[in-house]
């Protein structure tokens, strides 16, 4: 049990790089033109997506980050859902996944076992196979999936695909980065950190197998650059996104804490790097944290046709984990995001 | 004369520089300032935050790389204002919650078996850490120095202390004797002087 105390340094997506500096880095690489490669990185997107044959492309993606939650199971469940998101949020289905691993020699081998456990049974629950994985002797815990899965090329979600219009979805309530931080210092309540790990858990695949039946424009999942910075990566010239704060689900205890001002570090940087775009019309400081706030295994943020958006909420409101419909696309404005009440 | 407070939270990560100025704030009865030294932009920006939350006149420096000084000025009367809400609670806690004093003489907690006696200690570090109104300062003497060092199971607990703000100091003789100077890994090393002070000062002594 003494390793399990010096696990989780505050982890999850608050260890993302900032989107600032990533941007820089990633504009100097060199891009090859390949008329296959249909979604790749420059549309900030959530997976790449490579045609094969004319009516089937691979998705890949990959993501892996260090311990957010004490328990080594919790902790390999969450990683795994996490990085199992970004095949949902592009539509497509699981199909193996490859784990990632960093883990000190010095440790516990039990407790990478049951991070592995964690892992496996979320991977076996979204339908994929584990193929196998790669393991590197580091001095902190990390861990996560590189994952693989299927899709119709016509079929993708895109980022930005929205139209005006639209009505935007999110499935999981936000705040997990705030909780996530106030456990740390000790200031959560249990029920609380209960809360966020059930939602962290929770594969967004159950979602996602509902909206396919619904006339989805674009969807992405929100993780560690928070609602308002994915958000941002959905709006594109043609189109400005209206969001209602009083539709915003998130976890109660978040606001409690954002007002106790257990901000984190990446809350602050998705401010500096997304806050240009977005105008706030309320007064609420602890709404503008929980907007910025970086999520781990965040909900899928799904733009629909209005015409379907109720149909499809109500399909959704039958899943555990509980989001809303949270506001919609406009035609463009000044601001990419408008937050009013 | 005005009070000038300085909060050091060099190489602490979000949320800890904010909820040390917290405290440090809370701390203030009169009108003076809070000095924060920090080493990153974001803490800044995150303490300026919270201090535009709060209303209070709050500015910042780059003194140089890795250095940055964030001045929050506390007026008289913005203490009792703004602190009605929050501040209220705290301040009818009656004194023994910021002058209660944990003295850790002993690496084992009560006589008998060490091995039971260690792992006693252990849950008592913990169980401090989790209480609701933390004490003020922390004492380590003779075999307590080996509590704060490198291969204590409570250094964690004990770090989170320290980041919510309690005082946690170690016999600078007893760490000498131990040969564990060099290996202290929570708070900072005090003298004979300080522990008789703060003992003697204390409203509430805690001996596990």
């Amino acid at each position: 049990m003494k390793e399990n105390i010096v696990f989780c340094k505050g982890g999850g997506c608050t260890a993302k790089l900032g989107a600032g500096v990533l941007h820089k880095v990633l504009e100097k690489i060199p891009k090859k033109a390949d008329p296959n490669l249909l979604i790749g990185y420059d549309s900030s997107d959530d997976a790449a997506v490579y045609k094969v044959q004319e009516d089937l492309a691979i998705v890949q993606t990959l993501d892996f980050f260090p311990p957010m939650v004490d328990d080594p199971y919790t902790f390999g469940q969450i990683a795994a859902a996490n990085a199992l998101s970004d095949i949902y949020a592009m539509g497509g289905n699981v199909i193996s996944a490859l784990n990632i691993v960093c883990f000190p020699e010095s440790y516990d081998m039990n407790i990478l076992g049951e991070i592995l456990l964690g892992g496996a049974k979320k991977v076996q629950e979204a339908g994929g196979v584990l193929a196998g994985g790669h393991s590197i002797n580091d001095v902190d815990v990390k861990y996560g999936l590189s994952v693989t899965g299927t899709i119709h090329p016509d079929k993708i979600y895109p980022n930005n695909g929205g139209k005006p219009g639209d009505k935007l979805i999110l499935t999981k309530p936000l705040g997990v980065g705030i909780i996530n931080c106030a456990k740390r210092v000790n200031q959560a309540s249990e029920a609380a950190v209960e809360k966020a790990i059930q939602s962290m858990t929770t594969l967004n695949k159950y979602a996602a197998d509902i909206m396919k039946k619904y006339r989805v424009h674009a969807c992405t999942d929100v993780t560690g650059f928070s609602f308002l910075g994915h958000l941002s990566e959905m709006v594109d010239e043609d189109k400005s996104a209206h969001i209602l704060s009083s539709r915003i689900p998130y976890i109660s205890e978040a606001r409690a804490y954002a007002e106790e001002f257990l901000l984190t570090a990446a809350a602050q940087r998705n401010r500096n790097f997304f806050g240009d775009g977005v105008k706030f019309e309320i007064e609420d400081f602890a709404m503008e944290e929980i907007l910025f706030d970086p999520q781990t295994s965040g909900g899928l943020l799904i733009a629909v046709d209005a015409s379907d958006a109720d149909a499809l909420w109500k399909e959704l409101c039958q899943l555990e984990v509980k989001g809303d419909i949270v506001g919609e696309f406009v035609d463009k404005l000044p601001k990419k995001i408008v937050v009013s009440e | 004369m005005s009070k000038i407070i300085t909060v050091d939270a060099i190489g602490d990560t979000c949320p800890i520089p904010v909820i040390k100025t917290k405290k440090a704030l809370e701390a203030m009865t009169g009108a003076g300032s809070v000095q924060i030294h920090v080493d990153n932009e974001i803490a800044v920006q995150n303490l300026s935050k919270m201090a535009k939350q709060k209303q209070i006149s709050c500015s910042s420096e780059k003194i140089e790389e890795k250095h940055f000084v964030v001045t929050m000025k506390v007026e008289e009367s913005s203490i009792t204002e703004n602190g009605k809400a929050a501040d209220e609670e705290t301040s009818c806690i009656p004194d023994s919650r910021n002058n209660s004093i944990v003295v850790i003489s002993s690496a084992v907690m009560g006589e008998g078996n060490d091995e039971l006696g260690k792992v006693l200690m252990k849950g008592f570090i913990y169980g401090l850490s989790q209480l609701e109104q933390l004490p003020k300062t922390i004492l380590f003497y003779n075999g307590g120095a080996t509590l704060t060092t490198t291969g204590s199971d409570s250094l964690e607990d004990l770090k989170s202390m320290e980041a919510q703000g309690v005082e946690i100091l170690t016999c600078g003789t007893c760490l000498n004797y131990y040969g564990l100077s060099d290996k202290l890994e929570v708070g900072d090393v005090t003298n004979m002087y300080v522990i008789v002070e703060k003992m003697s000062e204390a409203a509430k002594i805690i001996k596990p």
